[in-house]
């Protein structure tokens, strides 16, 4: 009675062929890639111990583990996140909460997001023109920190921006109508009320920061440099050190015959460390969505 | 409170306001002070020696050697260009397409987990793609494809499609997302297909979204350093198939930078090809931005 037309049926083939194809090339994407992690995973489990992180690399960093780079690389985060939690923080501030919509606003948002596609090789010769050579620093943790901090800038506005953006106006007015000023308002209702979001974008920062590469490799980091195993205070500010991103680069391109559980072993550090941060933050998101009062 | 201290609020709530605008312009001043120190380490050659001819159009690249210095950057324009055009010729449809299935074909449970993988995907570093890309990926490919031992452009476009593609899938979905639900509803009460809803419907109107997903993609290529640096090989040429490997501008400063003494022409000239990065990225940016803010405005 009721029965599909010819074209009724090629509507229906057509519709579950778009679906499929869809599904297979989000599976193309995703599939392949958890594959790979696995495999560094695999690969680099029989060298994963605690004494691989505790222990310096040896013999022309053919054994031993990755303590130097590891500690130069939490200095390195350490100290960027120290510079650009602040600046980020408040000129998110200012952006949500004093500009205007005006040419002005627009231009700080264009640089934000220039100073966010600006490749990464770039800030590497900005830091390498600006603080180890006209500040005269010198390469050292602080320049490539700095040179890492104004990299991160970006990341941290944008988060926070959007935190800040997530507090109701009506929030702000009460405060205002109490006779509270500008910035007692801010800082007593609207940062502790958008401090968990805040705080991801923090946590964002420290993953990004401990990825990069090529900032730290002409500003701060070097080959190799041997230091006191087991002492946390082992690099000073004005010290070259190593760095765990660029270490694995040398390990794996620059020295020959190293042994690919040492390669493997120090990519799934990085990684691991990377990709603890970026879950961290998601479950605060997710958290934080959950406890929301208004 | 003491009546010196209400004297003082104004001044602090000044101070703190100074402070915060400060901040606010700090990322104008960053972006100046970087296209300012990047050229200021060049500029000496550039207003010299610099030939912008041969930079342009010459493919002989040798800035170390003795008597026939050639400072002839057109290979590696084109390595960058070849590497991050068949990086998006691979990404695009992919990123698209699992952008579209995401905002409108998945269920919501799935959809949650989904966008959550492709965050941690772009958060993967770019020395941990380039490391992948030597060592797994190479060997696939030189398997797969009976290619000659050794890093090839192919290897590197797809490891730069694999770090384009959460940017393009991010964006782009979130340009789905702002389609208005009406629209959906409109194309389905005239009897449409999802597909002709999806393409003579959904596409066209979020279409500068996406289009500005596809060149922020095309701005993380261009510019991407570390992972091409370690996946696409090292010969300085014109690449004749997707099987040779080639040298881009970005893994080229990686690689000479360290060994160039400072202030040396070389030196310099690698500061040139960093304001040429500066440069292209700062347009696709701001295309990109511009783009993007069209619809906001509409």
């Amino acid at each position: 009675m009721f029965e599909a037309t010819d074209q009724t049926r090629r509507k229906q083939r057509q519709e579950s062929a778009i679906k499929y194809l869809l599904t297979t090339m989000t599976v193309i994407i995703v599939l392949p890639l958890l594959l790979i992690i696995f495999y560094l995973f695999y690969k680099a489990a029989p060298i994963l111990s605690l004494e691989f992180l505790l222990e310096n690399p040896i013999h022309g960093m053919r054994s031993g583990g990755i303590w130097a780079p590891l500690l130069g690389t939490i200095y390195l985060v350490l100290i960027s996140l120290l510079i650009a939690t602040p600046v980020g923080i408040f000129a998110a501030i200012y952006l949500n909460e004093y500009s205007r919509e005006s040419w002005m606003t627009r231009v700080i948002n264009l640089a934000v997001v220039n100073l966010a596609g600006v490749p990464s090789i770039v800030h590497a010769l900005f830091g390498l023109g600006a603080f180890v050579l006209f500040a005269g620093i010198g390469r050292s943790i602080l320049a490539a920190s700095l040179t890492l901090a104004i990299m991160t800038l970006p990341v941290i506005i944008a988060s926070t921006k959007e935190a800040l953006a997530a507090v109701p106006h009506s929030f702000r007015e009460a405060c205002w109508n109490v006779g509270a000023t500008r910035w007692q308002t801010i800082r007593n209702v609207v940062l502790p009320n958008s401090i968990s979001g805040i705080l991801t974008g923090v946590i964002l920062q420290v993953s990004r920061a401990a990825g990069e590469t090529a900032p730290v490799m002409f500003t701060g980091a070097v080959f190799f440099k041997a230091i006191q195993t087991g002492d946390p205070f082992a690099y000073g500010l004005l010290d070259q050190c190593m760095a765990l991103s660029m270490h694995l680069f040398t390990i794996s391109t620059q020295v020959p015959d190293v042994p690919d559980a040492l390669t493997y072993g120090t990519a799934v550090v990085l990684l691991g460390v990377v990709l603890l941060f970026n879950a961290l933050a998601i479950l605060l998101r997710i958290k934080l969505r959950g406890k929301k009062k208004w | 409170m003491t009546p010196g201290r209400r004297h003082l609020e104004p001044l602090k709530e000044w101070l703190i306001e100074r402070f915060i605008w400060l901040c606010g312009v700090s990322a104008i001043f960053f972006v100046f002070a970087i296209f300012i120190f990047v050229f200021r380490e060049g500029a000496d050659y550039f207003f010299s020696g610099f030939k912008a001819g041969e930079f342009f159009t010459s493919i002989e690249w040798y800035p170390t050697s003795r008597t026939h210095v050639r400072y002839g950057a057109l290979a590696l324009i084109t390595g960058t260009f070849s590497v991050s055009f068949l990086a998006m010729f691979l990404a695009v449809p992919f990123g698209l397409g699992a952008a579209v299935f995401i905002s409108e074909f998945c269920p919501p449970r799935l959809k949650e987990g989904l966008k959550i993988v492709i965050e941690l995907l772009a958060a993967i570093p770019s020395v941990v793609w380039g490391f992948i890309g030597l060592t797994i990926m190479n060997s696939l490919i030189v398997r797969l494809f009976n290619a000659p031992i050794g890093l090839n452009m192919f290897n590197g476009a797809i490891i730069l499609a694999l770090m384009s593609v959460p940017i393009i899938v991010s964006i782009g979905e979130d340009a789905l997302k702002a389609v208005p639900d009406s629209y959906r509803e409109a194309a389905v009460a005239l009897g449409c297909t999802r597909w002709q809803m999806i393409f003579r419907v959904l596409l066209p109107a979020a279409r500068n979204g996406l289009l500005a997903a596809v060149m922020l993609g095309i701005g993380r290529a261009v510019g991407e350093t570390m992972a091409v640096l370690m996946a696409t090989g090292h010969s300085i040429r014109i690449p004749h198939g997707v099987l040779e490997p080639v040298r881009t501008l970005t893994a080229t400063i990686a690689a000479e930078l360290g060994e160039a003494p400072v202030h040396s022409d070389h030196y310099q000239v690698l500061f040139i090809i960093g304001i040429l990065l500066f440069t292209i990225t700062f347009v696709i940016n701001i295309t990109a931005d511009f783009i993007v803010r069209g619809i906001g405005r509409k």
